[in-house]
């Protein structure tokens, strides 16, 4: 699969990535080549096939609808880069 | 109504003037075409935690106090679905009839933003839980028709981001990420904003009758999305839709719906060509207007959960859902027609609340007079009620009270006015007293017995006997002077229906 | 002379009174410092192992002590531990400080094992040489110019440089059994969902599992005894019981072995590691069991199914690393936007990023029947064979890496190369069977060579018995 520069750039903004004009060359020619390589698996036959969608062994694993333990609200912030004292804080959206 | 002749405002957009007639578009013109909407609505699910946590889902506490670590997707952390969110949701699909899915999976759909801690949202992607389905709705001209519906499936809501004029930054609070939504789509079927408005209180009638959701717009535990387009009538395929988000009340569903309608038969008209995409409602102009921010359509990358092994909806569990399920608004309102005889209005107000309807059901297990049970229910109850803004459950009479005050005026033993006027207010302060003990004390029983009111009116008419002479030659205006002083004489107590009956008998005699 | 080289040694040295824990700990924290040049550990928690260990001396004396009492175990840096740091070996999560511990190592905990530190790996998990971790690459013990192996580099070298006892590691392509074959220890990839994935850093949910290193398989298995099992807070963990492994390692059958022709035939294969492998199948054939060849035709097609859904599942995984809740922001960003696109591409590395991007393309929805929706598929395909024939045989016998430890930068500019190192593993991982590999000779450099079993779903006791008689075997 030929990956060009603006398809590495719609998928970077999906991903939330971005690269310089080296990174996005770079990205383009590693994408391309394992893509080729993955493309491997059109050589296989798979009419009728069911793609395989959980590898649980198990079903009806459910919770009672009860309340647990809540983080305390400082550990909930503790980690968290910008905050106050009551929230998480990020930069606005800007137009 | 004919094309008003109004001189054309010309607006500059994109280059491309376009003629903005300030009146409405004339009828003749919004006749040649069709208004076809579907409605998205997310109902918030009344359990005690979240979709895929243990956390509290209560509403109004302090910012960040309600979640744990899955909620704020720390690393390691995994999701486990909530049993009881799970029925709430086939609750629903019976409900409208839809076909329960057996073997539910989950999907994420992946998109950023921050109120979004996993960077995902589990919900179901193909195979929803309820696939199918309708919603009855009756419409103000009393027409009904049936809504249809495409599905219904489970996923959780986002925290808040909140975006304040003053702050540099969003704030972010989660304690709404996580809590259970049931999102039910429906098909474009809904041809007017009034059958929108209608289909909406259809849903909050069943969400509330289930007991599944609160059904507050206003509140955000019911949300709506609109998608609206136009065609000719008479064509076949569809036009192009515009979704349309932020209405906050069905009021405002109603208005920009009618909005959408007109702004796109305006550029339909002009030879516009309709751009797909998503606009927001703005209530204070009642327009609507495209998200400025350039966003290409979003590709959410769906795929199955791997975190969630299946759900599984065996026959026994469905039945015991089916088994707990509450008389539907539908079959009450039917019922109520057919069995206890009443009108479509008296049958549709008291089907509007739940509460309300198993009221006045109980009441009508305790007599017989339907009619006048819902006369009380749709006067004197309900406006007590509008008054103090009570809920049913307030409400100081019970079913068996009220029946016995019903009967007592059925029975003759008390008039109407003075069961509404004197005993009613008492009941309300009173709790305990039974409207007999109260008819009693406050002297207000009748007296039915024609044996006895019979003296009473002789006497009146003997002490009267040149005004019985006027009555008999036409001056029958006179029966109300007769009739005050029976009452007098019988110190009010006479059955006013009984003293009529003797009076007219001896006076026409 | 190297002490404590097992846990039956340090149990009969604590019997005797000849040691206690706190000595057992000082020693490893002496081993640890002289080694500290091999980077295998991130964080040494000297002060928490020294208290934990006079805990558990105290237990002992009182004789309550747990079933791991004097066992001293590192964790992969993608295992959480409350109240400590960890980082996935990736700047996006420097600083991050756990509020929850991951019931593998709780489980490990409440036997009284003292946990002494957490180890280097690969970031997130992605990679075969532990070369892309944000705490400086991991030096293989048996040659310091070579790589251990990835992406438990860390967890390897601590056991084979005897820093502790045992260590944790994660497998969701091979990352615990290709290091192990690196380093000469015994590594095992559990059958998927059989241990708890709570607390395991999330890398592709559906292939990630818990992983042990040990010398000797006992150690192994009774390690797993104790953290399988169903677990509450995992949705995916098995709640089939578990059987005590430690206990079931007696073998004397005969049994059904296949290798897979495509293996042994492989043109990737080093010779050494070929010569060996047949080797091992030859003896087993003399002992009386039944050695079958069989033919894998998709054997080549499991690595790029694995590598389609892992980096599919990968990039949905990472998406919650973004500078708002926890871990690193860039101090760069002037909006959301940039905010988001700054800190990713800051905060992870270039193997990361391009699996992300390689996920997220294959999710998108152009391109996601022709290669999510087809590796699904294929997935199925590969499972089923792999079932049907551990029904048919009690075991796949086959090497466990294509060569030996390669040399640092080896692969470096060629992602694909260094995918291939994974050839024999990911089999294992796509199916969900269980996987063991074992230490089997050195080739010519001195360098170890891994030989590898698989069996079928929740057959870890098996496993672990034909392990110990296959150690027992090329011992003699």
């Amino acid at each position: 699969m030929k990956i060009d520069l603006n398809t590495v750039k719609k998928i970077a903004h999906l991903a939330r990535l971005e690269f310089d004009e080296e990174g996005a060359e770079k990205m383009m020619k590693d994408m391309t080549q394992i893509l080729d390589w993955e493309e491997q698996l059109n050589e296989i036959n798979t009419e009728g096939v069911e793609p395989l969608t959980t590898m649980s062994s198990e079903v009806n694993v459910l919770r009672a609808d009860k309340m647990g333990e809540h983080l305390s609200h400082e550990r909930a912030l503790q980690n968290a880069p910008q905050k106050d004292s009551d929230y998480f804080r990020v930069p606005k959206v800007l137009e | 109504m004919g094309s008003n002749l109004v001189l054309p405002e010309f607006e500059p957009i994109f280059g491309i003037l376009v003629v903005k007639i300030e009146e409405m578009i004339s009828a003749e013109i919004k006749n040649k075409y069709e208004l076809v909407v579907g409605l998205e609505v997310h109902a918030q699910l009344l359990t005690q935690s979240k979709m895929y946590t243990a956390d509290s889902t209560e509403f109004g506490n302090l910012p960040n106090t309600q979640i744990s670590v899955i909620t704020l997707g720390h690393p390691g952390t995994l999701p486990k679905v909530n049993r009881k969110a799970v029925e709430y949701a086939i609750k629903m699909g019976l409900a409208c009839n839809s076909n329960i899915t057996r073997t539910n999976i989950f999907a994420r759909k992946n998109y950023f933003y921050p109120d979004l801690p996993k960077g995902y949202q589990i919900t179901q992607d193909k195979g929803p839980i309820c696939v199918g389905g309708e919603v009855p709705i009756t419409l103000p001209d009393g027409t009904q028709k049936s809504i249809a519906l495409t599905r219904i499936h489970m996923e959780e809501d986002a925290g808040k981001s909140m975006h304040l004029a003053g702050e540099v930054d969003t704030l972010v609070d989660f304690n709404r990420a996580g809590v259970p939504l049931i999102e039910i789509v429906s098909e474009p079927d809904i041809r007017s904003s009034d059958e929108a408005y209608a289909y909406l209180v259809e849903i909050k009638k069943l969400v509330r009758y289930l007991e599944i959701c609160d059904g507050n717009m206003e509140e955000g535990s019911l949300r709506c999305d609109a998608n609206i387009s136009v065609r000719l009538r008479g064509a076949k395929e569809y036009g192009k839709k515009v979704e349309v988000k932020n209405m906050n009340s069905f009021r405002n569903v109603s208005r920009a719906i009618e909005h959408e309608f007109e702004r796109q038969i305006e550029l339909i008209e002009a030879g516009i060509e309709i751009i797909s995409e998503t606009r927001t409602f703005d209530a204070t102009t009642g327009t609507t207007s495209g998200m400025r921010t350039k966003e290409d359509l979003n590709d959410y990358r769906y795929f199955p959960e791997p975190d969630l092994s299946p759900v599984i909806v065996s026959e026994e569990w469905l039945a015991s859902i089916q088994e707990s399920m509450p008389a539907l608004p539908r079959e009450l309102y039917n019922k109520f027609i057919r069995e206890y005889g009443l009108p479509e209005y008296d049958a549709g107000v008291l089907t509007d609340s739940k509460e309300i309807a198993l009221y006045f059901e109980e009441l009508c297990g305790l007599i017989h007079n339907y009619k006048a049970a819902s006369n009380w229910m749709m006067g004197p109850v309900k406006s007590y009620l509008n008054e103090l803004t009570l809920h049913i459950s307030d409400f100081p009479i019970s079913p068996r009270r009220l029946a016995e005050l019903i009967e007592l005026i059925d029975e003759g033993k008390v008039s109407f006015s003075a069961a509404s006027q004197k005993i009613y207010p008492i009941l309300l302060e009173d709790k305990v007293k039974t409207p007999l003990e109260i008819a009693q004390s406050q002297n207000l029983i009748q007296e039915s017995n024609e044996e006895s009111i019979k003296p009473l009116v002789e006497s009146v008419l003997a002490e009267n006997s040149a005004k019985v002479a006027e009555y008999r030659s036409g001056k029958k205006g006179l029966m109300g002077m007769f009739m005050g002083q029976v009452m007098k004489k019988s110190q009010g107590k006479a059955d006013p229906k009984v003293a009529t009956k003797i009076l007219t008998e001896l006076l026409e005699n | 002379m190297e002490k404590f080289l097992s846990f039956d040694d340090i149990q009969k040295s604590l019997e005797i009174r000849e040691t206690d824990c706190k000595a057992i700990v000082n020693y490893y924290l002496q081993n640890i410092q002289t080694k500290a040049h091999l980077n295998a550990f991130v964080e040494v928690y000297k002060e928490s192992a020294l208290e934990q260990a006079a805990k558990v001396d105290e237990k002992i004396a009182s004789g309550k002590a747990g079933r791991l009492a004097g066992m001293v175990i590192g964790i992969k840096d993608v295992l959480v531990y409350k109240d400590h740091e960890f980082n996935a070996s990736s700047k996006i999560l420097k600083g991050f400080i756990s509020q929850f511990t991951a019931t593998a190592v709780q489980r490990l905990i409440d036997e009284d094992a003292i946990i002494i530190g957490r180890l280097n790996c690969d970031e997130f998990g992605m990679g075969s040489s532990n070369e892309n971790s944000v705490h400086g690459k991991v030096l293989n013990a048996a040659d310091e110019s070579r790589v251990p192996g990835g992406s438990s580099g860390g967890s390897a070298v601590a056991v084979q440089a005897n820093l502790c006892t045992v260590s944790l590691g994660t497998d969701t392509g091979g990352s615990v059994r290709q290091p192990a074959a690196f380093t000469g220890l015994v590594g095992i990839k559990p059958t998927y969902s059989r241990v708890s994935r709570w607390g395991l850093i999330a890398y592709a949910s559906s292939f990630d599992t818990i992983g042990i290193f040990s010398r000797n398989i006992r150690d192994n298995a009774l390690v797993m005894e104790i953290m399988a099992g169903p677990d509450n807070f995992d949705s995916t963990a098995s709640r089939k019981p578990v059987p005590k492994y430690s206990e079931l390692l007696h073998f004397d059958k005969r049994v059904k072995i296949a290798y897979l022709k495509e293996t042994i035939e492989s043109p990737a294969l080093q010779k050494e590691i070929k010569e060996n492998t047949l080797s091992i199948l030859e003896r087993l054939k003399e002992e009386g069991h039944e050695v079958e060849e069989v033919e894998f035709p998709l054997l080549k097609y499991v690595l790029p199914t694995y590598y389609i859904l892992t980096t599919a599942e990968a990039s949905s995984n990472l998406s919650r690393y973004d500078g708002v809740k926890y871990g690193f922001r860039s101090p760069n960003a002037h909006n959301l936007e940039s905010m988001y696109k700054m800190t990713r591409s800051e905060g992870f590395g270039e193997e990361v990023k391009r699996r992300i991007m390689l996920g997220t393309f294959v999710l998108s929805a152009s391109y996601y029947d022709a290669y999510f929706t087809k590796a699904q598929k294929v997935r199925r395909l590969i499972k089923e064979f792999t079932e049907n024939l551990l029904n048919k045989y009690d075991y796949i016998l086959l090497p466990t890496t294509p060569s030996t430890a390669f040399k640092f930068g080896e692969h470096s500019n060629d992602p694909v190369a260094m995918y291939l190192e994974d050839l024999f593993t990911v089999q294992a991982s796509v199916s969900g069977v269980p996987a063991l590999s074992l230490p089997n000779g050195k080739d010519q450099q001195g360098l170890p060579i891994g030989i590898q079993v698989m069996a079928n779903s929740f057959k870890e006791a098996e496993l672990y018995a034909f392990g110990s008689y296959l150690m027992e075997l090329s011992n003699n």
